[in-house]
């Protein structure tokens, strides 16, 4: 199905700068031998390789929808192994998703190919965890951030040069100083600086963050946040924020999405969400926070055990087998996801806005881990 | 004095690199009770980990290691190697970071528990492997018979953990150290750890060592704080006092550090507070307070000469020549 691609538009007001819908993102899991019923490596997906006989599907990514307007942040968070990366990942279509669409500036993504897929991926741009990771050795900081202007033939030699100037001083550095420079030679903090300049160097309208600052020490990590926002302020840049620190996310985004094996569980407005959140999971994770707050309780375990196999998600609720609040409905009935307050969804069929439901089974069958725990 | 379980006086740890003395421990005093828990709090490169690892005696060969460390009345510190095993495991533990790392790859969770016990126990094979199993279950680990035959590949990483912290807890030591135990793991995993800690700690009346950079595992667990900036401790009070009502911090420092927090109460896009740069370079420290450099509230005298550590509140020390009034609370 090679479908006609459309032309890049530029988004009419009040449209989506990004629109993602149901978006489906598979990976096959290969045994090696024993059964593949390794719980981190399934999450990983590709591990197993291309070898062995297929041991099962696991659907890191399964149906999530949303949209980010032009100069909005949308901070998504979920545990290791939730699939928010594998969502970054199939929204730049890398890998391509298996179902599902990614309009982005009015384009189709999911249907382009080569050239065309390359244009309109130009104005996204990826911010990785790592940064000494994402930035060549044997490069010099200068080249690091000619790269994208060479590859889309931005300027001569002398333009792009200049522009790298002003790129290296919009994050912070010093061209004098740090463009002769090779990425061991710069702190962890400069280094994600220098990955941010390569970032905004073709003058994106969205970027990517995924994990951006988490290695980063605290004081280095508000440095990098501050730049964030500056950027934000100076280019009208939109965020897609993917961190697993939930104060983080609140700090820099507008609208925050949780995520849970695959799927949104709740998304809204920040301060609704964290305020009053809607879904179970969500204030598990809230719950889970340790506190500078002067004399507030200790953070306590809320919830019990740990994800299960993404290879073979619970039936109905996915976050059922860990959920104080499951019913025999959660197991058979996947609820979707409901307008509870403005722009505020959950997908809980007892959401925390009403009262628990009377006759609360513990599904004791499914808690593998959860039931010995509670003996505690 | 006869209650103190670990007292540490002026540790002092230096590597030369290129040619370069480099002072990672300069001058560390602190003192654990029984059963009590001591956060360490600072940045990377601040000296937390090799202030423990020197107490453990873990430090490559060649590092100049000065002072004290006593435990129980006995000194640790120019131990050989083969006096400070029989201290190791059974006084002292400690957990590290990646328990991915930490644990052999090719060995059998199992194999792993028991060969901890064997080293420090003359017990048969299978004694230590009921042990094993026991330890398991201490630690919350579900279908212990089950994961004592499988490899670490196979548990996720807070069950890896778990079974670091059983190792550890293999000869029921009287102090464990967790280095970053916690980082890497998930806010629901890491509630569960710590939750799991702490009951240990309870029932083994074990003291507590928490090597971290986060505050907020500070105040919510630990009953004394030490924050370290540049191999030197800046500023050391309880838990309660550091944290609670009314906030009793002074060292400028510590404000920072909990400033640049992100708090669940802060609005969206609301602007951090900023200290710019980066910590010294260990190997040409400044001649004054080393946080000087980026403090906002530095005047002439921080540059010249650097402010001791002394009490100047009951139980509360700290470093600084204009420390913050009231906390200093932004």
């Amino acid at each position: 199905m090679t479908a006609e691609p459309t032309p890049p538009d530029q988004p009419a007001a009040g449209e989506p700068l990004l629109s993602v819908r149901d978006l489906v993102q598979e990976f096959v899991v290969r045994t090696r031998g024993a059964a593949g019923t390794d719980r981190t490596s399934a999450a990983e997906g590709v591990l197993f390789g291309t070898s062995g006989s297929k041991a099962g599907v696991v659907q890191a990514v399964s149906g999530v929808s949303f949209d980010i307007m032009p100069g909005e942040t949308l901070g998504i968070v979920g545990e290791t192994g939730s699939g928010k990366s594998t969502l970054a990942r199939a929204i730049l279509q890398a890998p391509r998703p298996k179902s599902g669409s990614v309009m982005f500036r009015g384009t189709e993504l999911t249907r382009l190919r080569g050239r065309k897929l390359l244009q309109a991926r130009r104005h996204m741009q990826f911010v990785f965890q790592d940064p000494f990771g994402s930035l060549d050795p044997k490069w010099k900081v200068r080249s690091i951030i000619d790269e994208p202007l060479v590859a889309y033939h931005a300027g001569d030699r002398t333009a792009r040069g200049k522009r790298v100037d002003e790129l290296l001083d919009l994050v912070g550095l010093d061209p004098a100083r740090y463009a002769k420079r090779h990425p061991r030679e710069l702190s962890g903090g400069q280094a994600q600086r220098v990955a941010i300049a390569r970032a905004v160097a073709l003058e994106p309208s969205l970027i990517i963050c995924d994990e951006a600052v988490s290695s980063l020490d605290v004081l280095v990590q508000a440095q990098v946040l501050s730049l964030f926002e500056k950027l934000r302020a100076e280019l009208s840049l939109s965020y897609l924020f993917i961190a697993h620190d939930l104060s983080l996310v609140k700090q820099v985004s507008d609208r925050v999405a949780v995520m849970y094996l695959g799927k949104l569980c709740e998304i809204g407005p920040g301060e609704d969400v964290y305020r009053q959140p809607l879904h179970p999971y969500t204030r598990a994770l809230l719950d889970s926070i340790p506190s500078t707050e002067p004399g507030a309780a200790r953070a306590t375990a809320t919830i019990k055990g740990e994800p299960p196999s993404p290879i073979n998600p619970p039936s109905g609720c996915r976050f059922r087998t860990r959920c104080p609040r499951a019913t025999d409905l959660c197991a058979t009935e996947e609820p979707k996801p409901r307008e509870l307050a403005a722009a505020h969804f959950v997908a809980c069929h007892y959401p925390l806005s009403q009262p628990a439901p009377v006759a609360t089974v513990v599904t004791a069958a499914d808690a593998t881990t959860g039931a010995t725990f509670r003996s505690a | 004095m006869t209650d103190v379980l670990l007292q540490v006086d002026d540790l002092r740890v230096s590597f030369v690199v290129g040619g370069r003395e480099l002072r990672a421990v300069d001058g560390v005093s602190f003192s654990v009770d029984p059963g009590r828990t001591l956060a360490i709090i600072g940045e990377s490169g601040s000296g937390k980990t090799v202030c423990c690892r020197a107490i453990m005696g873990l430090l490559p060969l060649g590092t100049a290691i000065g002072g004290s460390a006593r435990l129980r009345g006995a000194e640790l510190i120019g131990l050989s190697d083969a006096e400070l095993r029989k201290h190791r495991g059974s006084d002292i533990a400690m957990v590290f970071q990646d328990p991915a790392r930490s644990l052999n790859p090719t060995m059998r969770v199992g194999v792993q528990i028991t060969e901890a016990i064997r080293t420090h126990r003359k017990v048969s094979r299978h004694e230590a492997q009921t042990q094993a199993i026991e330890l398991l279950r201490l630690v919350r680990i579900p279908a212990a018979e089950r994961r004592f035959h499988e490899y670490p590949h196979q548990l996720s990483g807070g069950m890896r953990q778990r079974v670091v912290i059983a190792i550890a807890l293999a000869c029921r030591p009287k102090l464990l150290m967790a280095d970053e135990a916690t980082t890497s793991l998930d806010v629901t995993t890491q509630a569960q750890i710590m939750e799991l800690l702490l009951e240990l700690q309870h029932e083994l009346d074990m003291a507590l060592i928490l090597i971290s950079h986060d505050m907020g595992l500070a105040a919510s667990y630990a009953d004394e704080v030490i924050v370290m900036y540049a191999g030197k401790i800046v500023e050391q009070a309880p838990a309660l006092r550091l944290f609670g009502a009314g906030g009793a911090v002074r060292m400028r420092y510590t404000r920072a550090l909990l400033d640049a927090v992100p708090h669940l109460e802060r609005p969206a896009h609301s602007p951090l507070p900023i200290v710019g740069g980066r910590p010294p370079d260990p190997t040409a420290l400044p001649p004054g307070c080393s946080f000087a450099p980026r403090c906002g509230s530095a005047a002439d005298d921080c540059v010249a000469k650097a402010p001791a550590l002394l009490e100047h509140a009951p139980n509360h020390r700290w470093a600084c020549w204009h420390p913050c009034e009231n906390g200093g609370a932004a």
